[in-house]
């Protein structure tokens, strides 16, 4: 069970908080002239870290602010969580 | 190989068991292979012995890195079924059905098969609508696959919560009759002594470090055991097919999460088939020992840690008690996690790579073992010909592109 504590709310237990995606995970600005292979690059594939992973989550059953979180995957450790903007990403 | 029957355990019993041999060897490694097989599990193990009994190529190692049938091999709860939506689905899961249905057999090993049912519960009047679609589907396959009333899931499910003020009243069922649960260390066991027997190198304690890639071609693999010269290689390690993919220059669309089961203290016989309720999101069967093995969805995010969290645990212990309230008091023994590999279809990957040589077999999900035989299979046939079979045709990595998606989000039975 991963404590993870919200930027606006302090902490809380993980089954408040849902995950949602990895960052970064820019959308192709050139979507007219994109090839199905770049596309799906974008759409599905994935790093997959195995390590310190940044990842977006929301606080959905709390306040339902989203934001970025660096997580050990393997341990699960929290190493950072930044309010989204904050890091300058999308 | 040392052939199993009643004959070979009367002969071992006068010479009080010291005649019988290691089931596989514990070869060291070579400097070449025709074929090197990453990943010890069913898949690889199953791919090592198609290999050499179809395609006629017995020159292969099988390098693991941890031990064979250790991971979600040996994590899964055992169970095969065949009753997918699409055609695509339907025909390669069923011919991996078969497989099982001959494979003590063919592999000399008893894998326990179980045909005792598969029935999925239905709660709503939009359960009942969209499973009778789904066994419509079904039967179009030439799945086998039975509406079931109320009082026939009561029979086959004793002490299911028929209360008028359940949660979840039973409506009906359906059922896959040649559903059941295997044991899956067997299965693992068992193709490694067929396919070691046909001269196949399985490596323990042996993990891949990268590979040897020049102009795009495929050379040789490096490992903690040395290096190994092949001019060609398969993936099959689920969860960590990403980090595989990672070395060789490529990323898959996989995301890797926690699955998590367990199971009971043994109990006397309390029923025979699988219980699936994709409402309360859980399933429930009983193994040969007496426990009932029990599991449901997925911990929703990225792990690679082989360990579940409680939040998920308890969701599916609150929903068997639900249907089975006379499980309240029974205690749980064990409780594990496998990591598996996620795919946006619910779809597996079984084909080549952007890596001329490399193979892949991955994407399973939640549902790998069933189609353990299927997916060795075909992956070996893949590998041979350097092309798909017609059966793997549909699940490759092409349809990322394409866009000609399998969603088997549906049949995959707990929506995760």
């Amino acid at each position: 069970m991963m404590t993870i504590t919200c930027p606006w709310c302090g902490k809380r237990r993980e089954n408040e908080f849902t995950y949602g995606g990895p960052v970064p995970l820019a959308r192709p600005d050139n979507r007219g002239d994109i090839s199905d292979k770049a596309w799906a690059e974008y759409l599905f594939m994935r790093d997959n870290v195995k390590g310190i992973a940044r990842e977006r989550w929301c606080h959905s059953h709390g306040c339902g602010q989203w934001f970025t979180m660096r997580r050990d995957t393997v341990t699960h450790k929290i190493h950072s969580i930044e309010k989204t903007g904050d890091a300058g990403e999308p | 190989m040392q052939h199993y029957s009643v004959m070979s355990l009367a002969r071992n019993a006068f010479s009080r068991h010291q005649g019988w041999q290691q089931a596989w060897r514990s070869p060291d490694l070579k400097k070449e292979y025709d074929v090197v097989i990453i990943g010890g599990g069913g898949h690889g193990l199953a791919t090592a012995y198609y290999l050499a009994k179809e395609q006629g190529i017995s020159n292969v190692a099988v390098i693991e890195a941890g031990w064979i049938g250790g991971g979600n091999t040996g994590r899964n709860t055992s169970v095969v079924r065949s009753n997918y939506l699409f055609p695509e689905s339907a025909k390669f899961y069923d011919f991996s059905l078969k497989l099982f249905e001959g494979m003590s057999r063919e592999l000399n090993f008893n894998v326990m098969l179980r045909q005792a049912g598969m029935v999925s519960l239905l709660h709503s009047r939009h359960d009942v609508e969209a499973m009778r679609r789904n066994l419509n589907a079904m039967h179009m396959n030439g799945i086998d696959a039975d509406w079931i009333d109320a009082d026939e899931v009561a029979r086959l499910a004793p002490g299911i919560n028929r209360s008028p003020a359940a949660r979840y009243p039973i409506l009906g069922g359906i059922v896959q009759k040649r559903g059941g649960i295997a044991r899956h260390d067997g299965v693992a066991w068992g193709y490694a002594r067929a396919a070691d027997a046909l001269g196949v190198d399985i490596i323990q304690q042996c993990a891949v470090t990268g590979f040897d890639i020049r102009n795009g071609r495929l050379r040789g693999v490096e490992t903690t055991c040395g290096r190994i010269t092949t001019g060609k290689a398969a993936i099959a390690v689920a969860g960590h097919s990403s980090v595989l993919a990672g070395m060789a220059g490529f990323r898959l669309p996989v995301t890797s999460m926690a699955l998590q089961a367990c199971v009971s203290e043994p109990l006397k016989p309390v029923f025979d088939a699988t219980i699936l309720s994709p409402s309360a999101g859980i399933y429930i069967s009983q193994s040969d020992k007496g426990e009932m093995i029990m599991g449901g969805g997925l911990d929703m995010y990225p792990s690679y840690a082989q360990r579940g969290n409680i939040a998920t645990l308890e969701g599916v212990i609150a929903g068997v008690v639900e249907i089975f309230p006379r499980l309240s008091r029974v205690k749980l023994m064990r409780q594990w996690a496998g990591i598996v590999d996620i795919v946006h279809d619910s779809s597996p990957i079984i084909g080549l790579t952007p890596v001329k040589g490399l193979y892949i077999n991955c994407g399973f999900g939640t549902g790998g073992f069933k189609a353990t035989p299927a997916g060795g299979w075909t992956l070996a046939y893949t590998v041979a010909h350097n092309r798909p079979h017609p059966l793997n045709e549909p699940f490759t990595l092409k349809r990322f592109e394409t866009g000609a998606f399998i969603d088997e989000m549906g049949a995959a039975g707990i929506s995760h």
